[in-house]
């Protein structure tokens, strides 16, 4: 080991002498190259500078080369490396003269670029490009924004114009959905477009430019807008409104994309405005419709009504009538609600809007279309109740029936089924206020109320103008012994009869107090009963007459004061009974007016022993036929200077013949 | 004020005067006898107090005739009198026949009115379809006819109810024939207007307002009450359906034309107050003495409403049809109500009302 140790350091120490000699040959080396170093150098630098120099001076013709093959981004790129330079030197004559043409040359490239920029005929990837260069080229950015935006805006309104020209008359005229597609696709993507390009290109521009592109899009959006309405305007008839709806989802949802990029111009909202405003106006249609409708199937019944009868061929019956009436309603009105859903269908773009989850459906559906429409219904029927015609010549009293019936019908099951189906189809999510089921409950139920007044008020006065022409015609002092049934008391009993009918096929039979068994074989036996003194003898001793008044004043005390006209209820007997009362207390009436002779007197027994033979079935409380009808019997007397009354038992006989 | 109560006793036909004091809520009664026939219409001359005139039916060969006469009570029966009142039996006194209003066509009288102010010589008769004018000659012993008028149509027209306006120098006599009313100039006798289907059915009285120049009201078999403005026949201005049944009398009150009363068949009585087309429908207007002292007050004045319309009373005393109501001529908060049954009921207009009107 010792040996390997010293030849190493031998071997050391020879590398060390080496490293000495290779050191001292190396500095020798670059002493004498360093001069050559040196030049070598300032041949470089000079080389650059003077290819510089050279490029400088042949920058002219290369830009105008340039220019003239149309490669103007290469153009751009030598003039921008140039730039600097030249401007440091301009004060040198030569370099001011290299300068100035080159200013030229490229003021000549700039308008070329603009004049590329104008004609427009190429697509936007190149006029983006065209804008880039210019503003490389240092032009001044406002300028190109508007530029850029003028340019934009003339594609934009040969957009415009082309659908403006589908609304015009000329024919046909594309149907909604293909009008809102081809604005969809053509306007509105081009103003993407356009944003998006400007967004890019001018970001740098700040706020100014933003606002300016903002206000150009709201422009040029709102003459879209209005062409767009205007369109929808046009859409007014038709029930269906799956067309309606599928263009305005295209539409709106078209636009989502502008409204994004382009938050400041409104679009968005403003197409929702307009969605909700075409909305609302088709809930105004349906209502119309719907009233037509409602009117349409009056007409009907009212023809129905006034058909005359074939022979061996029933009419149709007023309850088929009122079926028919009260189901063409119902599917009207599940129609207008099922095509007015459409609006708030889930895949429908605007459907969760605010306004269409809140408004629309709370005030817009339930308030407006069937809230409206009910009430509309019960003012239809109510004005029926105010035709001038007192002699009801305008309205036919069946269809008073038959309204009266069908708005009693909506009180008590109808409305509420409706709202129910509503308030499922629509699900109300804000907290405006809606009108109660029972408010409407309750309207319904006046109306029916009025119309069934109304009715028996008219029946009344047809049967009591029959009873005043009887009293009043017949010379009553004259009149020879009677024997037979006066034939318009007959008429009267029919006319009774068929309104029973008529009544009896819309409404229930109705509570009537028991009644006695000998109630149809009742004879004059009040009449003579309440005057204890037997017969109505005349008798000049002013006591007896006195007592007789008396004793009846005393009855009528006792007796319940008959109320003419109290409310009716609805059912067939309350009917029947108003109408009674109103033709009786007329024949009262008109028989105070008259003086009978004695056979006069007889003539009214016999009539009002036949009108109480068939009336009293027709009536809720039968004491009341008998107390008007001896009323009538009783005036009928006083009125008589010579009372003999006749047999009852005679009496009997001519009414059953008779 | 008088009543007559047409109850037919066998041949006695009877008027009653009814005399009410006021203060001791007294009532008596004195009785005419009236035996030419049944009285249907009864007016008193508004000029002399024992003088009145009737309607009434004679039956002669089995027919009917309605015939006018004038009549004079006995001087101590007038009313106003002041002679202690005669118990129940006092024996039935006579009335002294002055003249007929008869008419040669021999035609049915509906009703005789007498000309509201003036000598009291003038009456106007209506007979079937004929108005007659007539001057009381000689204190009422002599009636000429001064003048006349017919309705000439189809059929058989009659008229049913007349009233003579107390305006216009009482030169207007109103009339009504079925369903139409009509006015007429008792200088010329000729139509003035007409009013066509004033009522659906028969119109069964007249009465004109007797502060308002051209208001009269109307009541028919419709249950209605229409108030009309004669310069403008086509609409009624107002019309009341307080009744069911018909109404057979509508009465202005003489000096407070606001009040209205009505009967009708339906046994009520109907006091309304018609406040908006009266003579006062904003009720007293401030005097212009007492602007100064009131200017404050003036703005609220101003935002008041005016007083609606409204019924003031229904009246139910009666239990058989109301054929007849009148205010009293004495009192102009006291009116009186006749029904059927012979029940004469006579009611005060309610103090609060009273109070409100005279305040």
């Amino acid at each position: 080991m010792k040996n390997d140790f010293r030849k190493m350091e031998d071997e050391m120490d020879r590398l060390a002498t080496n490293m000495a000699v290779i050191t001292e040959f190396s500095a020798r080396i670059s002493a004498t190259l360093q001069d050559r170093h040196e030049r070598i150098t300032k041949l470089a630098g000079v080389h650059a500078l003077l290819r510089k120099l050279q490029f400088l001076f042949e920058l002219p013709s290369r830009l105008t080369k340039c220019v003239e093959l149309g490669a103007y981004g290469q153009a751009v790129r030598y003039q921008g490396r140039a730039r600097a330079v030249l401007q440091q030197y301009q004060h040198l004559p030569s370099f001011r003269a290299i300068q100035d043409d080159c200013q030229v040359i490229t003021a000549r490239l700039a308008q070329q670029l603009r004049q590329r920029f104008r004609e427009g005929g190429s697509g936007a990837p190149e006029q983006a490009e065209c804008v880039e260069l210019l503003l490389a080229l240092g032009e001044p950015a406002e300028e190109l924004c508007e530029e850029f935006l003028a340019h934009a805006r003339g594609r934009l309104e040969e957009e415009l114009r082309s659908l403006e020209a589908e609304l015009g008359p000329s024919p046909p005229a594309p149907d909604v959905l293909e009008f809102t597609d081809h604005g969809g696709s053509g306007f509105v993507s081009g103003l993407c477009q356009v944003a998006a390009a400007y967004q890019e290109l001018f970001a740098a521009q700040g706020p100014a430019g933003a606002e300016k592109l903002a206000a150009f899009a709201r422009e040029l959006g709102s003459r879209y807008f209005a062409l767009v309405e205007r369109r929808l305007a046009q859409e007014q008839g038709g029930g269906d409104n799956s067309l309606l709806v599928r263009a305005l989802d295209r539409f709106h949802r078209r636009l989502r994309a502008p409204g994004a990029l382009l938050a400041a111009a409104g679009l968005a909202e403003a197409a929702t405005e307009i969605v909700e405003r075409v909305a609302r106006e088709r809930l105004g249609h349906h209502l119309q419709g719907l009233q037509a409708a409602f009117l349409g199937c009056l007409t009907d019944v009212r023809q129905a009504l006034a058909a005359p009868r074939m022979a061996g061929k029933e009419g149709p019956g007023l309850a088929e009538l009122l079926a028919n009436v009260a189901s063409s309603i119902l599917s009207h009105i599940k129609a207008s609600l099922a095509s007015v859903h459409l609006f708030t269908a889930k895949e429908v773009s605007f459907s969760n809007k605010p306004y269409f989850r809140g408004e629309f459906c709370s005030q817009g559906v339930r308030e407006g279309l069937i809230v409206g429409f009910i009430r509309s219904m019960c003012q239809t029927a109510q004005s029926f109740c105010d035709s001038p015609g007192e002699k009801g010549g305008a309205t036919p009293p069946a269809l008073l029936l038959l309204l009266s019936r069908l708005c009693l019908d909506y009180e008590t099951a109808t409305i509420s089924y409706i709202l129910t189906l509503t308030d499922e189809q629509f699900l109300v999510q804000d907290q405006s206020p809606v009108t109660p089921v029972s408010t409407l409950c309750a309207e319904a139920r006046e109306t029916a109320r009025r119309l069934l007044t109304h009715y028996v008020k008219v029946q009344g006065l047809v049967i009591s103008q029959m009873l005043r022409k009887s009293v009043e015609t017949r010379d009553w002092l004259s009149t020879l012994e009677p024997r037979n049934v006066r034939a318009v008391m007959k008429r009267v009993v029919e006319d009774t009869t068929a309104i029973d009918v008529q009544v009896g096929l819309l409404y229930e039979e109705g509570v009537r107090k028991a009644q006695s068994s000998d109630s149809s074989k009742r004879t004059f036996s009040v009449y003579s009963s309440s005057r204890q003194q037997g017969r109505y003898a005349p008798s000049y001793t002013p006591s007896a007459p006195m007592d007789t008044n008396l004793l009846s004043n005393i009855q009528k005390l006792f007796s319940e004061r008959i109320d003419v006209f109290s409310p009716v209820e609805f059912n067939k007997v309350s009917v029947l009974t108003g109408i009674i009362k109103i033709s009786l207390k007329t024949l009262l009436e008109c028989v105070r007016l008259r003086t009978f002779g004695r056979f006069g007197l007889q003539q009214v027994q016999v009539d009002c022993h036949f009108l109480q033979l068939y009336l009293w079935r027709f009536v809720a409380d039968e004491e009341l036929v008998h107390l008007l009808l001896d009323e009538v019997v009783a005036s009928a007397a006083l009125r008589c200077p010579d009372p003999v009354p006749m047999e009852p038992s005679v009496v009997e006989v001519i009414c059953e013949r008779g | 004020m008088e009543d007559d109560a047409p109850v037919i006793y066998g041949l006695e036909f009877q008027i009653h005067i009814i005399d009410f004091d006021d203060e001791n809520n007294i009532i008596s009664k004195n009785v005419l006898l009236h035996q030419v026939g049944e009285i249907w219409h009864i007016s008193a001359s508004p000029a002399d107090r024992g003088v009145l005139a009737t309607c009434y039916n004679r039956t002669a060969d089995s027919k009917v005739l309605t015939c006018a006469a004038v009549w004079r009570m006995p001087a101590e029966l007038e009313p106003g009198g002041h002679e202690s009142p005669e118990d129940a039996a006092s024996p039935a006194h006579a009335l002294e026949l002055l003249c007929h209003l008869d008419h040669a066509a021999r035609g049915s009288t509906a009703c005789v009115v007498w000309e509201p102010a003036g000598p009291g010589g003038r009456v106007v008769s209506l007979a079937d379809n004929h108005v007659l004018l007539w001057d009381l000659q000689e204190s009422g012993s002599r009636a000429a006819l001064a003048s006349s008028a017919s309705l000439e149509g189809k059929g058989q027209l009659k008229f049913t109810t007349g009233r003579w306006s107390p305006h216009h120098n009482c030169t207007q006599v109103a009339t009504a024939n079925d369903t139409a009313v009509r006015g007429w100039d008792t200088r010329t006798m000729s139509q003035i207007y007409c009013i066509e289907n004033a009522h659906g059915q028969l119109v069964r009285d007249l009465d004109f307002n007797p502060n308002k120049q051209y208001y009269l009201a109307s009541c028919g078999d419709d249950c209605r009450v229409k108030f009309w403005d004669t310069r403008n026949v086509s609409e009624p201005v107002k019309t009341l359906e307080e009744h069911s049944h018909w109404v057979w009398s509508v009465r202005y009150n003489h000096s407070h034309d606001q009040l209205v009363l009505t009967g009708s068949s339906d046994s009520r009585v109907v006091l309304s107050n018609m406040v908006s087309i009266s003579s006062e429908p904003f009720g007293h207007l401030a005097d212009d003495d007492d602007l100064s002292d009131q200017e404050e007050r003036r703005p609220e004045e101003k935002s008041q409403e005016p007083p609606q319309d409204s019924v003031i009373a229904t009246y139910e005393e009666h239990e058989d049809s109301v054929y007849a109501v009148d205010w009293s001529s004495a009192d102009p908060w006291l009116f009186a109500s006749l029904s059927y049954d012979g029940r004469l009921v006579i009611n005060r207009v309610p103090r609060a009302l009273k109070y409100h009107i005279l305040l």
